[in-house]
């Protein structure tokens, strides 16, 4: 997603390297993170290219911070971040969530059992 | 087309969503580039007509407004230029672009403001027009687009009403500043129906295709209408087009057809300002190019 994974075919992507490594004369990249609200996540925004950590505090500030819109902005340089991503489930694992559990039929049967059918909301659709 | 091209198609018509780092066609790329590139020239060069009433605004709320609104464009062009990076091309090989005149941007800044009633007209109609698109792009298929257009379409809603507030101000003065404002809509009502651009069919624009746009340029322009008619003629304000009108059956805008190669040769330079806003451009470039020369050389 940052650019971080290894490169594609493609031959725009050789041209470019889409985002991997700052371009000459830029400086470097630093994803820049927000919080919107105290108790609010720390979400990510968008990014500054700047020659330092004080230049990056200063764009990030005038372009992120300018209305007052945020109570704290984080600055990591781009080539901290490691990304993740690929999650496979090759075991179809359903048990670890909740579409895992289908428990209408037994439920009803249960309820059969107990006599307690009509008594169950939704009992009329049944 | 092939497989992987035709399956990456798909994908984005589907509503599927692109990040930086992911494959994408060439041709998504290149056209993605100049989109987006377009926007961020766009923001900067529609800094220069509002830039010439800092020093003329009737009041110091309005000269704190516009200066304010003018950072704000600038700021717009750093986010998306930083955007426009992520995909391979440096700002300064855009910049260059900018200023030669290869590259475009919006018609309606190619543009001289003449008065007041225009500075009005721009904040409220221009910001207006402009917002219908940048609304549709909250749904273009390159996510970090997507994303920093969230912002700018809340960032540009102070815009409008700044605007708005400039011309009810005006409207609601004498019969001299109503008619600054009546003056400026006559001369501007036609860049501004040639806006969203010529009405090509949305299937056929391949910004469209790719799902950079989310809607097609005649939609963009009906919205626009639809939406700023009536708060234009509610005001007392009278259109310069005299076949305007709604079809009440097909609930489409009927107008006078723009001439869409005024368009085209104001997109492509020759419009009445385009020379002297670009000229004005290479100058700053210029002027400034000692303070990245030195801002780089000491963060080394």
């Amino acid at each position: 997603m940052l650019g971080a994974r290894a490169p594609e075919e493609s031959a725009a992507a050789e041209a470019g390297s889409a985002g991997r490594e700052p371009q000459r004369g830029q400086g470097t990249i630093f994803e820049v993170f927000r919080q919107e609200r105290k108790g609010q996540p720390i979400q990510h925004a968008g990014s500054v290219a700047a020659p330092d950590g004080r230049f990056a505090e200063i764009y990030a500030r005038e372009q992120y911070g300018r209305r007052q819109e945020s109570v704290a902005l984080w600055l990591v340089p781009r080539e901290a971040v490691s990304e993740i991503a690929g999650f496979p489930d090759e075991f179809e694992l359903k048990y670890r969530r909740v579409d895992g559990y289908s428990i209408k039929a037994r439920l009803r049967e249960a309820r059969e059992k107990a006599g307690t059918l009509e008594l169950a909301p939704g009992a009329a659709d049944e | 087309m092939d497989t992987r091209t035709q399956e990456f198609l798909d994908y984005v018509q589907s509503g599927g969503q692109v990040e930086t780092g992911d494959w994408m066609p060439d041709e998504y790329r290149s056209k993605l580039v100049k989109f987006i590139e377009m926007h961020g020239n766009s923001e900067l060069m529609g800094v220069l007509p509002e830039r010439d009433w800092i020093l003329r605004a009737p009041t110091l709320q309005r000269k704190l407004a516009l200066t304010a609104k003018i950072q704000d464009e600038v700021g717009h062009a750093q986010l998306i230029y930083r955007v426009v990076e992520d995909l391979g091309k440096p700002r300064s090989a855009c910049l260059d672009d900018l200023v030669s005149g290869k590259a475009k941007f919006h018609n309606v800044f190619h543009y001289p403001t003449r008065t007041w009633g225009d500075v009005g007209v721009i904040a409220w109609l221009v910001d207006a027009a402009a917002i219908v698109s940048q609304k549709a792009l909250l749904k273009c298929s390159y996510a970090p687009y997507a994303r920093i257009m969230k912002k700018i379409c809340w960032e540009e809603s102070f815009h409008i009403l700044h605007g708005r507030d400039v011309i009810l101000a005006l409207v609601t003065g004498t019969d001299e500043q109503f008619g600054l404002v009546q003056e400026a809509l006559d001369r501007w009502w036609e860049p501004l129906m040639h806006f969203h651009g010529n009405p090509i069919p949305a299937d056929e624009d391949p910004m469209y295709v790719w799902r950079i746009k989310s809607q097609g340029n005649e939609e963009a322009r009906q919205q626009f209408l639809d939406g700023y008619v009536p708060q234009i003629r509610e005001l007392g304000l009278t259109i310069p087009d005299p076949a305007l009108r709604k079809d009440e059956a097909t609930g489409q805008w009927l107008y006078t057809e723009p001439d869409w190669d005024e368009l085209r040769a104001v997109v492509t330079g020759h419009g009445p300002a385009s020379e002297e806003r670009l000229a004005f451009r290479r100058l700053s470039r210029e002027d400034v190019a000692w303070v990245e020369q030195v801002v780089l050389a000491e963060a080394a």
